[in-house]
């Protein structure tokens, strides 16, 4: 009421005052990341030992290292009793460890090239966002990738495109009738393609025809890549197959999938790769000879084909009951009920398992080395150790094949973590 | 009128066996097992053509002959005169060595760094991370080959160990750690021994018996029994005693440095103890992210419900954490010790005889009985994944959440 109150209102908050220096910036970081209690601080010192000691010891070993010697003594030579990496060995050697030592020097740009169309190929696959039309790529990639590593004519790849071309009209032409129907239609369509094909194909096979490099002449890193790529896009579909088998309820299809899937589980890919390499030939008609390197791939395909199926059941085991209910209550048959209501969501579910599967895929195919196929491993452990040359430098030589694996599979992996959060968005 | 009716009403007709649903199951499975059934007779028929076409024959009578080579790394009696069976046995042995020593590292290294990973020291966290990751990236072959090519490099030669100022020792005169491989004292069973041995198998038993009786206790009458320092007791006073009764039956043979190797006590070889490294730690990493996730699972509210019931730390964790983490934690791990097991077939790079080495490598090359040989190593992996997975099964349905 009164204009004149004299007692004193303050206007304005004060301005919070700094916290204490332990409280505050970096020392209340370190006070309490770092030194929290007297345990902690003796964990910190310890880690902090362990990576000085580490530090020490490599630090010289990579900063003295030769990248440009002729041989290993010379790389002695040089470093003159010194700790240091003979890193030239993997100068000298690029293209031994990358394609393996009888690929043609004068058809590296093939790889290359294939490599780096996987990659466009990939990228819709990978990101959602991107144009669907670029799908339309990738499906031609894996054609246009056969001919660019083999080589021969080009006529053989479009050939082999046309077929599939063939069987995917049929199928869409027939599949309102019967899936069966569809499905054998399109078989039977795409065999009858693929064997005119295959006389046109022999008529002129000069048309567009590259240097013919045979399988066996496939080595390094190339072979990883190529043996994981191939292996992990055919296993996808089969996987898929076979847990929607061992899911049913025929018992005869179900004791098939089951059998096979825990057949693959149950025993290491090396004895796999045994089967491929000296008893698979058996199995085929007398007289034909089978590629060792398509053997694996079938053997490695049938491996990761079972665990991606475990994968998949997960996720159809994780979809609730009620979704098989509701689409068998809107006339859904078995075919349309998994393509629209399952298969969306199950596989939406069990991609970062499928992901990681297919890490796992392409961290094995260095097993191969085994049965003397000269892959990265192959190349390291045969012909560049034991020459002569280049006798002793395991170091330089593991260290690099350890980083390459590291950089594809830690990639992919936080890719299959930021895929998963994308997906965690999405069912929100 | 009900569906048995109806069902009655329609006549069979063969458009049924694709187009209804009670036959149509039928007509899939009888075409499966067709397909099924012509595809093993032409695989067999093509077997049988190329084994006649080759001159061979399936016969395990290889298995009899004597295997002509030797395996220095062995827990049974082998000679090169001994048969491949023996070879065989030889090898599963080492494969059930590696992968049983394996899985106690693995588990060990996996848990320290996957409890570290969650430690609240920044610096630590970070590290076990960077170990984490930096192993699940790399395959498994080229960790091992690092890993024994490291043994090979900085383990001191057993020539090292020799001369007056030698530039290694050994540990407590006991134990040697040479690039040839680790020597460690070797237990010499006199008489009597058994006893000892039959007396600590009794006092474990003891103790199962003691905490059940315990657990018993607390449960029908409410009291508490002190099982801590009395369990120690059961499992140590019985069998130390018996043993100094007996007069010292069991002795320790040390390794003793002779001329330029040593002598004496049990010899690992260096491709086992760098297999066995290799394979623990890099499993290591991956058991690591399970346990992280085991214990992440968690939830807070459960030791802080725990603790608002005024339970003491240590039984917060024995009774509340634990218990829920496991159920997350076990099934995973037991598939890691699996992945040991047939990882541990990796052992043909190092050299470490193993059932893939003896078998799988030697034997078949040496009898070209590429079929048999590989037949019975899937036989013997199979059997034992599929064991370890019926063990899993009985567990995950005994701790399986009890719902309605």
């Amino acid at each position: 009421m009164s204009g004149d109150n004299n007692s004193f209102v303050r206007k304005e908050m004060i301005s919070e005052r700094i916290p204490p220096t332990t409280e505050r910036g970096l020392v209340k970081w370190v006070r309490e990341n770092l030194f929290s209690s007297a345990f902690n601080a003796i964990m910190t010192f310890v880690s902090l030992w362990f990576i000085y000691s580490l530090v020490v010891a490599a630090a010289p070993w990579f900063l003295n290292g030769i990248w440009d010697a002729e041989t290993v003594r010379e790389c002695y030579d040089l470093l003159d009793g010194k700790s240091g990496a003979c890193f030239a060995v993997l100068n000298e050697r690029f293209p031994q460890l990358i394609y393996g030592f009888k690929y043609p020097s004068s058809e590296y740009w093939r790889p290359n090239l294939a490599s780096v169309l996987l990659l466009v190929a990939l990228a819709p696959i990978l990101f959602r966002k991107l144009p669907r039309r670029l799908l339309a790529f990738s499906a031609v990639y894996p054609f246009l990738a056969f001919w660019l590593i083999w080589g021969g004519s080009i006529l053989t790849s479009v050939s082999a495109f046309l077929g599939c071309v063939i069987a995917i009209v049929c199928y869409s032409r027939f599949s309102s009738r019967s899936f069966a129907i569809a499905v054998l239609i399109s078989l039977i369509a795409a065999n009858v393609w693929w064997i005119i094909g295959g006389y046109i194909v022999d008529l002129n096979d000069s048309i567009l025809a590259l240097k013919d490099v045979p399988s066996r002449d496939l080595g390094g890193f190339m072979l990883n890549l190529l043996l994981g790529t191939i292996a992990v896009c055919l296993s996808i579909p089969l996987g898929i197959a076979l847990a929607l088998g061992r899911q049913s309820d025929m018992p005869i299809i179900k004791w098939i999938c089951v059998f096979f899937i825990e057949f693959i589980r149950g025993v290491p890919l090396i004895t796999l790769l045994f089967v491929a390499n000296v008893i698979l030939a058996f199995f085929f008609p007398p007289g034909t000879s089978l590629d060792l390197i398509l053997r694996v791939l079938i053997m490695m395909t049938f491996f990761n084909a079972a665990y991606i199926a475990e994968v998949v059941r997960g996720g159809l085991a994780a979809l609730s009951k009620g979704q098989y209910e509701a689409a068998d209550s809107i006339g859904l048959d078995y075919t349309q009920s998994m393509r629209f209501i399952i298969l969306p969501q199950a596989l939406k579910i069990s991609i970062p398992g499928i992901v990681n599967v297919s890490v796992g895929m392409l961290k094995d195919t260095t097993l191969v080395s085994i049965i003397s196929m000269f892959d990265l491993v192959g190349m390291i452990r045969g012909p560049i150790l034991s020459s002569t040359d280049w006798n002793g430098v395991y170091w330089e030589l593991f260290g690099a094949a350890a980083a390459i694996f590291f950089v594809i599979c830690f990639s992919v992996s936080k890719y299959s973590q930021w895929l998963e959060r994308q997906l965690e968005t999405d069912r929100r | 009128m009900n569906t048995s009716e109806l069902a009655r009403r329609d006549k069979f007709q063969f458009s049924m066996l694709l187009n209804d649903k009670r036959y149509r199951s039928y007509t899939f499975q009888f075409f499966a097992l067709f397909i099924l059934i012509c595809a093993m007779a032409y695989l067999g028929k093509n077997l049988l053509e190329n084994l006649a076409a080759a001159g061979l024959n399936i016969s395990y009578s290889f298995l009899g002959e004597p295997s002509g080579y030797d395996i220095n790394q062995r827990l049974i009696e082998y000679n090169s005169q001994s048969t491949h069976l023996r070879a065989s046995i030889v090898g599963v042995l080492n494969t059930l060595l590696v992968a049983f020593l394996g899985c106690i590292a693995a588990t060990f290294f996996g848990v320290t760094a996957g409890i570290l990973r969650l430690s609240n020291n920044w610096i630590v966290a970070k590290l076990m991370m960077i170990y984490v990751e930096i192993f699940r990236n790399v395959p498994v072959l080229i960790w091992i080959l690092i890993i024994h090519s490291v043994f090979l490099a900085f383990l001191p030669q057993p020539k090292a160990f020799r001369g007056e100022n030698p530039e290694a020792t050994m540990l407590w005169d006991a134990f040697a750690f040479t690039g040839r491989g680790f020597y460690i004292p070797k237990p010499i069973f006199n008489d009597g021994s058994l006893i000892v041995i039959i007396t600590f198998i009794l006092s474990i038993i003891g103790v199962f018996a003691f905490r059940y009786y315990a657990r018993q206790k607390l449960y029908s009458e409410g009291k508490l029994l002190e099982t801590r320092w009395t369990s120690v007791a059961i499992f140590f006073i019985p069998t130390i005693l018996i043993y100094f009764a007996l007069g010292n039956p069991i002795t320790l043979e040390y390794p003793e440095l002779k001329g330029f190797n040593f002598k004496g006590g049990i010899h690992a070889r260096g491709s086992l103890i760098s297999l066995w490294f290799a394979l623990s730690i890099y499993t290591g990493a991956f058991i690591a992210e399970v346990v992280r996730a085991g214990i992440q699972s968690v939830d807070k509210g459960q030791s802080e419900a725990a603790g608002a019931l005024g339970m003491r730390p240590n039984f917060i964790m024995n009774l509340v954490i634990l218990p829920q983490a496991l159920r997350v934690i076990v099934p995973p791990l037991i598939s890691f010790y699996l992945n040991i097991t047939k990882n541990s077939s990796l052992a043909l790079a190092v050299g470490y005889m193993d059932i893939t080495g003896t078998l799988g490598g030697i034997t078949l090359n040496q009898t070209g009985r590429a079929i048999e040989a590989v037949l019975l190593l899937m036989l013997f992996y199979l059997v034992i994944s599929l064991s370890i997975s019926a063990i899993m099964n009985v567990y995950n349905r005994s701790i399986m959440l009890k719902e309605r």
